[in-house]
């Protein structure tokens, strides 16, 4: 690898950067339906809200995060997707006080492939929800929020 | 396997019949060759320590009357104590061996026997099996938790025991309490290190490449801090030998000592990289040396095919033989050799053609008085505490009983450590954490300041007084409960249970979260309100640094006090659901 990994992250940085911008911009065209999906308190409204439509478990959603997270302010996730066609990724924390964390809108022709920090104040079940096609496809794990300390 | 399970049966029934000597007649010094030579087989030999926790000088150690096994792990090694581990193992009863595997008659046989471990004494019987099986086929691996754990480790920010390492010869080594000094000094400490420390599952944050951790990483590619595996050609064939460090560190411990690095179990990093070792380094045998838990060992070579054998610590289980897990390629042998320093493994490998064909195995236990003292090693050890005797040294108090920790739930030692909290801060309550090292002090002993650092000595040690509501005091039992009694292993932490003075408490530990524990109960009997304050101290905090005073000077201050070391009560839960079970005996709290 000629790019050693700090000038990989630096150039991801400054892509995301971009990204952000282009993710950004149909949100503000979007605020008006999205509002109510990311205000929801509970993940079914949430769930309704955004998607409105039901979801479907499937194995070709990865949702990569901890079992135990080390700090529960900030628990990496990576979503990804081997589907054609995908178009959104949404990520709800059940327990939170409102559960839907983020959502990424993938531009036609790029990786599903995405990562985040949930912050999370007990233990609770994450679910990454994949639009692909015009359908909802789900992958969910729980994931332990503990109080440290005690150990061996 | 059974022919050498009974050689050493009966070497050790040899040293076991020396023992009914009169204790001054146990030197046994005719039966020192006798107990220690085994025979050969296999190409390799590994020798394996783990969590000696810097216990330097030979000690007495305690085997657990509780150590609960929940959902798959009921009445499965390791959780398995007194008779029942016995027979599982074919020990016999009243046997040196059963002594050293073994909580049972503990005082009596300890008194009899003498101590174990001792860096010294382990130095002469590595030296031993190195020699009889020849150095050049032999490697010693050690766990981790070795750093830490005694006073003068604690003085040298582990360096004194970076040294006992270096004199021992210890090749490959990962960590755990390792992490509890700061990043620097790890590093610094790894490079005064003649062995490799490996850890596959140690990453560097992102935040911090970005502040110039590649500087100093393994690999600034895959972002792992330190070198993950390493192979070595030995007796005619290539050997994998990968590290897994605790993966909990940053919860179990406090983050804020190592704040660039981050922890965890990745079974399918491990998984390619087995294939890798096989497929492209073509190595004959992928080694594991882990410090997971002997649960989450048990787990994870279920998950991930194609390791011979875990090399297990953390969670101080002193199994006699290695469980065998059978997975999608093969199967994995998982040991766990126990603590402070009181065993060593030795497995003898045949290795041909890829693949393991067959092993021997035996845990050693160190009796310290029928292993010379090596003179290179004791002269370093007594290097290191000449300027610190007059500090351990001090005798505290007499202990009318034994004083002990290691078990799932307070031990006398840790009633000591409670009382000495609650009377010293002047609080209603006290916690103290369910670490499972430290050593045990035999009644009539002297309970000396030494024995205090063995009990409480880590870089955290600052105590607190503060209200606490009754609701969030159950919270924390709640929590560090599911950290033991949780039916999955990766989501257990390998502690034990919260040692508490003050109150008592019923515990089921087959419910759930938040349903284990009820009819929390002062000592005057009145039940604990959800909604009421009390005024609670502990140690160890986790989260940021406490501002009380040290744990051991609370502990000292309270036993110069007493002068005999005496547990009035000893403020363990009422147990449901656990009757027959296999991991708890004489246990008279059972519901």
């Amino acid at each position: 690898m000629s790019m050693n990994r700090r000038s990989v992250i630096k150039v991801i940085a400054t892509g995301g950067a971009l990204i952000g911008a282009s993710v950004l911009m149909p949100r503000i065209a979007m605020a008006a339906w999205t509002t109510k999906a990311f205000e929801a308190e509970d993940q079914a409204t949430a769930m309704n809200e955004l998607l409105g439509s039901a979801v479907e478990e499937s194995a070709e959603v990865t949702l990569k995060a901890p079992d135990i997270a080390e700090n529960g302010a900030v628990v990496p996730v990576t979503i990804r997707s081997s589907m054609a066609g995908v178009e959104a990724i949404s990520v709800f924390v059940e327990h939170n006080p409102t559960p839907l964390v983020a959502e990424f809108i993938i531009p036609e022709g790029t990786d599903a492939d995405v990562s985040t920090r949930l912050r999370m104040g007990k233990t609770s079940k994450v679910t990454a929800v994949v639009k692909a096609n015009g359908k909802f496809y789900s992958a969910s794990k729980e994931v332990k929020v503990t109080i440290g300390g005690c150990g061996g | 396997m059974t022919m050498s399970r009974r050689e050493f049966a009966r070497l050790l029934g040899i040293a076991g019949a020396a023992g009914v000597l009169p204790a001054t007649g146990f030197a046994a010094k005719k039966q020192t060759g006798d107990l220690y030579e085994i025979p050969n087989s296999g190409n390799v030999r590994l020798l394996h320590m783990t969590d000696c926790h810097a216990q330097l000088m030979p000690v007495y150690f305690r085997e657990p009357n509780v150590n609960l096994g929940i959902g798959n792990a009921y009445g499965q090694a390791p959780h398995l104590v007194g008779e029942k581990l016995l027979n599982h193992f074919g020990i016999s009863p009243g046997s040196l061996e059963a002594h050293a595997f073994s909580y049972l008659n503990f005082n009596d046989a300890a008194s009899r026997y003498g101590k174990v471990g001792g860096f010294s004494h382990l130095k002469t019987l590595v030296n031993r099996l190195r020699q009889s099986y020849g150095t050049e086929n032999t490697l010693l691996l050690d766990g981790g938790d070795t750093w830490q754990g005694s006073g003068t480790a604690f003085k040298t920010r582990g360096m004194d025991m970076v040294e006992a390492t270096n004199e021992l010869g210890v090749d490959y080594m990962t960590g755990h309490w390792e992490f509890t000094y700061h990043q620097e000094e790890i590093l610094n400490n790894i490079k005064a290190f003649n062995g490799e420390f490996l850890a596959n599952n140690i990453y560097v944050t992102e935040d911090a490449l970005f502040d110039g951790a590649d500087e100093y990483i393994h690999d600034e590619d895959s972002g792992h801090v330190f070198k993950t595996y390493s192979i070595r050609e030995i007796g005619g064939v290539r050997l994998a030998i990968i590290g897994q460090a605790f993966p909990r560190t940053k919860i179990a411990n406090p983050a804020r000592f190592i704040p660039d690095w981050t922890f965890d179990i990745y079974d399918s990093e491990m998984q390619e990289l087995v294939d890798t070792l096989r497929s492209e380094e073509k190595v004959d045998a992928v080694i594991v040396i882990s410090h997971n838990g002997m649960d989450v060992d048990l787990a994870m070579a279920s998950r991930v095919s194609g390791i011979d054998v875990i090399l297990g610590g953390h969670t101080h289980d002193g199994m006699p033989q290695p469980t065998t897990v059978k997975n999608q390629y093969g199967q994995t042998l998982v040991c766990n050799v126990g603590s402070n320093g009181k065993f060593l493994g030795v497995m003898d490998l045949d290795i041909r053609n890829g693949k393991v064909k067959g092993f021997n195995y035996r845990l050693m236990p160190v009796f310290s008085e029928l292993l010379p003292a090596d003179a290179g090693m004791a002269k370093l050890i007594e290097d290191i505490r000449a300027p610190h005797y007059q500090w351990l040294n001090e005798e505290l108090a007499l202990a009318d009983e034994v004083m002990f920790r290691r078990g799932n739930f307070n031990g006398t030692f840790d009633q000591l450590i409670c009382n000495a909290l609650m009377e010293v801060n002047d609080a209603q309550i006290s916690l103290s954490p369910g670490f499972r090292w430290g050593t045990t002090v035999l009644e009539g002993q002297k309970i000396t300041m030494e024995h205090v650092l063995d009990q409480t000595c880590l870089t955290y040690p600052e105590t607190y007084v503060r209200p606490m509501k009754g609701s969030e005091l159950k919270l924390i039992l709640e929590d560090v409960a599911d950290n033991i009694f949780n039916p999955e292993p990766y989501l257990q932490s390998g502690g034990d249970m919260v040692r508490v003075g003050g109150f008592d408490y019923v515990c089921d530990p087959l419910q759930p979260i938040g349903k284990r524990i009820s009819e929390m109960t002062l000592d005057n009997g009145e039940r604990i309100d959800a909604n009421k304050m009390y005024t609670v101290s502990g140690w160890a905090t986790v989260g940021a640094q406490s501002d009380g005073p040290i744990i051991w000077d609370v502990v000292a201050e309270h036993l110069r006090d007493k002068q005999v070391a005496h547990i009035d009560k000893l403020n363990t839960p009422i147990l449901k659901n656990v009757a027959g079970n296999p991991g708890i005996d004489g246990y008279s709290k059972i519901k």
